[in-house]
C-alpha cells in the first residue's frame, strides 16, 4: 500500500431505501441520518415505480436538506425500467441538473451521456472487465457501484482505476434479480397492476424459506434479495476502494454507520466489529462470500481477526 | 418475422435448419457463452461444417459469446470473436460492453448482435448499444409487456428479436445472481444457471428432494417428478404457506400473440433451448415455423391450431405453458 492510499479518506455512503417505507418513515430517516457520519445519500424509488409515498420533488427536497447538511447528494433511477412512463421519469432525474446521478440501468447512462454530465454507474450494470469500465469512463462516469458478485481479487485484476471512484457494498442484503413479477403480490394472490401496495406490510421484505426452514431469500416486490445480511465490515478497508456503501434497513442504520467509521479509521479490530455487530442484530445470519470468491451465501472466517 | 431456432450440436443444427429456421445461433465448448454445459457446443471444425450446411440451405448462424469475463479473462473472449469472423458466420451475439467494443473495432463488418443477457429493457438501452458499438439487433429481455413491447420496438435504432418459445427466465437476463449466491456459478460470469456440478437428487424418508449446493430447492413424495433445481422454480415457505412463491415450472409460448409482434414490428422470433435434444429442436422449429408462416399469409384470419399447442405443451416444462410477461396479468 503507497502513503498515499494509506492518508486515503475512506468515505461512507447510504444506498436508496430498497423497501416500501410510508413518506413519514422516509423523512424521519433521513433527518436522523442527517446527523449520521454518512458521506454520500443516494436517493430515490429504484425498486418499483408504483411506489409514490415520495415523488421527485420530495426526493429533491429531501436532497437539499442532507446538503444543507454538507452532505453529498446523488440520485438514483430504477434498476428495472419497462414502461414509457418510468422512462420519462428517469430522464427527468437525469436532467435535474442540480444532483449527481446514479445510473441504475443505461437507460440512464444513455441519457446523462447525451448530456455530457457526469454521472455514477449503479451495481447493476454490468462492468467486469477494464474495457466495460474505460468505454464507461469516456462516456463521463466519475463513480462505480462494484458489481455484487465481484471478489477482491477481481477488483485488483481490473488494474488501474485511477479518475474514477469505486465504491463497494458492504452491509445489506444483496439485491439478487429483478422481474416484470410482483412477488410480494403473488404471494397475497394479487396481480401487479391491483397490489394494495402490499410491500408497505413489509418495510424489511418477506422472508422466503426453504421447505427445510432455512431463510434463503427476501422478496421485495419486484426485487429479489438475500435473506443473509452481507457483510464486509470486518474485511475493510481495501486499497481499490474509495466509498463504502451501507443499505438501509428499518433499524440500527447509524449503528452500523459508526462502527464501520471505526473499523475504516482503524479504531476497532475486525473482531471488535463483528461482537458488535452480533449484539445488535443476534438473530441475524451473515455472509461474506463473495469477496472471497465463494457463493455469495457462504459466510468465509478466514480473515476474521 | 424471421425464426431464430437454438442448436447445442450438429445434429440440433442440421435439425433446425431442415425444419425451417431463418437463422441457428450456437456457441463455442467454452464459459464465453451462456449455455455453458458439458457435452454442449460447437468445435471450430463441427462449426465450420454447420456454417456450410446452413448457408448452402439459405440459413444464418449466429454465436453466442454472451458472458460477461472479468479482465484476465479477456484474451479467451478475444479469441472466441476471432475465431467467430474467421468462420463467416452471420453474426456474433454479445453482452459484454469490453467484448463488444473489442468486436466493433477489430472486425467492423461483423454483424453484432446485443444479447438478452446485455439487459436492454428500453430502447434508450437499446440505442446506446447501437451507437457505441454499431450492434445491427438486440434481443430484449422476457420483462415486457406487449404494449411496453410495441414503444421499445417503435423507438429502437435497430431491429428486435424477442423470444417465442422455451424455457421461460422470469427475472430479467443478465441481472439475475440466484445461482450465483448458491454457488458461486452463474449465467454471467460463468454461462450456466444451477450448474450440474451443484445439483443434487436426494431420495430419503419417501421423498424424492433437489438440492442447489445443498439449499433445498423442492421435494416431492416417491412416486411424483420434480423439476430440475433452478432456484427460481422451486417451492418455497413464504407467511406460512408452501408452494412456488416465484414461478412454476412451465415454458414461455407466443403462438397465440404471434400476428401482434409481427404488427408492432419485431424482426425476429427466438426459441430458446440449446441444451434440448435435436428432436426436440426440430418439433419445436417446425410448429414455429408453420405458424409464422400462417402469421404471414393469413394476416387477421390468423388462428393457432389446437395441435400446435398440444404438441408444445408437451415439450414444455411441467408440461404448461404461458405467456409470461408480455400477458399484464402474469405480473
Amino acid at each position: 500500500m503507497t502513503e498515499a492510499n494509506t492518508k486515503k479518506k475512506h468515505k461512507i455512503s447510504l444506498a436508496p431505501i430498497p423497501y416500501f417505507w410510508t413518506a413519514e418513515q422516509v423523512h424521519d430517516y433521513y433527518e436522523r441520518m442527517a446527523e449520521s457520519q454518512v458521506d454520500t445519500f443516494y436517493l430515490g424509488e429504484v425498486i418499483c415505480s408504483k411506489r409514490k409515498a415520495l415523488r421527485l420533488a420530495d426526493w429533491l427536497a429531501i436532497g437539499k436538506m442532507l446538503a444543507n447538511h454538507g452532505k453529498e447528494v446523488v440520485l438514483s433511477t430504477l434498476a428495472l425500467v419497462e414502461a414509457a412512463s418510468e422512462l420519462s421519469v428517469l430522464n427527468k432525474i437525469c436532467a435535474n441538473g442540480e444532483f449527481l446521478v446514479e445510473a441504475g440501468d443505461l437507460s440512464a447512462v444513455e441519457a446523462l451521456s447525451r448530456v455530457g454530465v457526469e454521472f455514477v454507474v449503479g451495481s447493476s450494470i454490468n462492468v467486469y472487465n477494464h474495457d466495460s469500465w474505460q468505454h464507461l469512463k469516456k462516456l463521463g462516469m466519475k463513480r462505480w457501484v462494484l458489481p455484487i458478485e465481484h471478489s477482491q481479487q477481481d477488483i485488483h485484476d481490473f488494474g488501474d482505476l485511477s479518475g474514477c471512484e469505486t465504491e463497494l457494498m458492504v452491509w445489506g442484503r444483496l439485491p439478487l434479480a429483478y422481474s416484470a413479477r410482483c412477488y410480494t403480490a403473488r404471494t397475497h394472490n394479487l396481480a401487479k397492476d391491483d397490489c394494495g401496495f402490499i410491500c408497505d406490510r413489509y418495510p424489511d421484505g418477506l422472508k422466503l424459506a426453504t421447505q427445510e426452514s432455512d431463510e434463503f431469500l427476501v422478496l421485495n416486490g419486484i426485487q429479489t434479495q438475500s435473506a443473509k445480511q452481507y457483510n464486509l465490515l470486518a474485511s475493510v478497508p481495501d486499497q481499490s476502494v474509495d466509498i463504502y456503501r451501507i443499505t438501509p434497513q428499518i433499524s440500527h442504520s447509524e449503528a452500523v454507520v459508526s462502527l464501520l467509521r471505526k473499523r475504516l479509521d482503524g479504531q476497532w479490530s475486525a473482531s471488535q466489529v463483528n461482537e458488535s455487530l452480533i449484539k445488535l442484530f443476534p438473530e441475524m445470519e451473515m455472509s461474506n462470500g463473495y469477496w472471497f470468491k465463494q457463493p455469495g451465501m457462504v459466510q468465509h472466517n478466514a480473515h476474521a481477526c | 418475422m424471421e425464426l431464430v431456432c437454438p442448436a447445442g450440436n450438429l445434429p440440433a443444427l442440421k435439425a433446425a435448419v431442415n425444419a425451417g429456421a431463418d437463422a441457428v445461433y450456437i456457441g463455442f465448448q467454452n464459459a464465453t457463452n451462456a449455455r455453458h454445459f458439458a457435452g454442449l457446443n460447437f468445435t471450430n471444425t463441427q462449426i465450420e461444417t454447420g456454417v456450410a450446411y446452413a448457408h448452402e440451405r439459405g440459413c444464418k448462424v449466429f454465436i453466442a459469446v454472451n458472458t460477461y469475463p472479468y479482465s484476465k479473462q479477456m484474451p479467451q473472449w478475444h479469441s472466441a470473436v476471432d475465431a467467430a469472423a474467421d468462420l463467416g458466420v452471420d453474426a456474433l451475439i454479445l453482452a459484454d460492453m469490453g467484448v463488444m467494443a473489442y468486436a466493433h473495432k477489430k472486425h467492423p463488418d461483423l454483424n453484432l448482435h446485443l444479447s438478452v443477457q446485455g439487459s436492454a429493457t428500453t430502447h434508450q438501452a437499446v440505442n446506446f448499444y447501437a451507437q457505441s458499438f454499431g450492434i445491427k439487433r438486440a434481443v430484449i429481455p422476457r420483462v415486457l409487456s406487449v404494449k411496453q413491447v410495441a414503444h421499445l420496438v417503435k423507438h429502437s435504432e435497430v431491429p428486435i428479436e424477442v423470444f417465442g418459445f422455451g424455457s421461460l427466465c422470469v427475472m430479467v437476463e443478465g441481472r439475475c445472481f440466484l445461482s450465483s449466491y448458491a454457488t458461486g456459478l452463474g449465467p454471467n460470469n460463468f454461462g450456466a444457471c444451477s450448474p450440474a456440478s451443484h445439483v443434487k437428487w436426494e431420495q430419503k424418508d419417501g421423498h424424492l428432494a433437489t438440492r442447489l449446493n445443498d439449499v433445498l430447492i423442492d421435494q416431492v413424495p416417491d412416486g411424483e417428478s420434480v423439476g430440475y433445481p433452478t432456484i427460481c422454480k422451486g417451492r418455497y415457505c413464504v407467511n406460512n404457506q408452501t408452494g412456488y412463491a416465484i414461478e412454476e415450472p412451465t415454458s414461455l409460448n407466443t403462438l397465440a400473440i404471434l400476428p401482434e409482434l409481427k404488427r408492432l414490428g419485431v424482426a425476429a422470433i427466438k426459441v430458446e433451448g440449446r441444451q434440448r435434444s435435436p428432436a426436440y429442436v426440430k418439433q419445436v422449429a417446425a410448429i414455429m415455423r408453420a405458424a409464422i408462416d400462417q402469421c404471414e399469409r393469413a394476416g387477421d384470419d390468423y388462428q393457432v391450431k389446437p395441435q400446435w399447442q398440444a404438441d408444445l405443451a408437451e415439450l414444455s416444462e411441467g408440461q404448461q405453458t404461458t405467456l409470461g410477461a408480455y400477458y399484464r396479468k402474469w405480473q
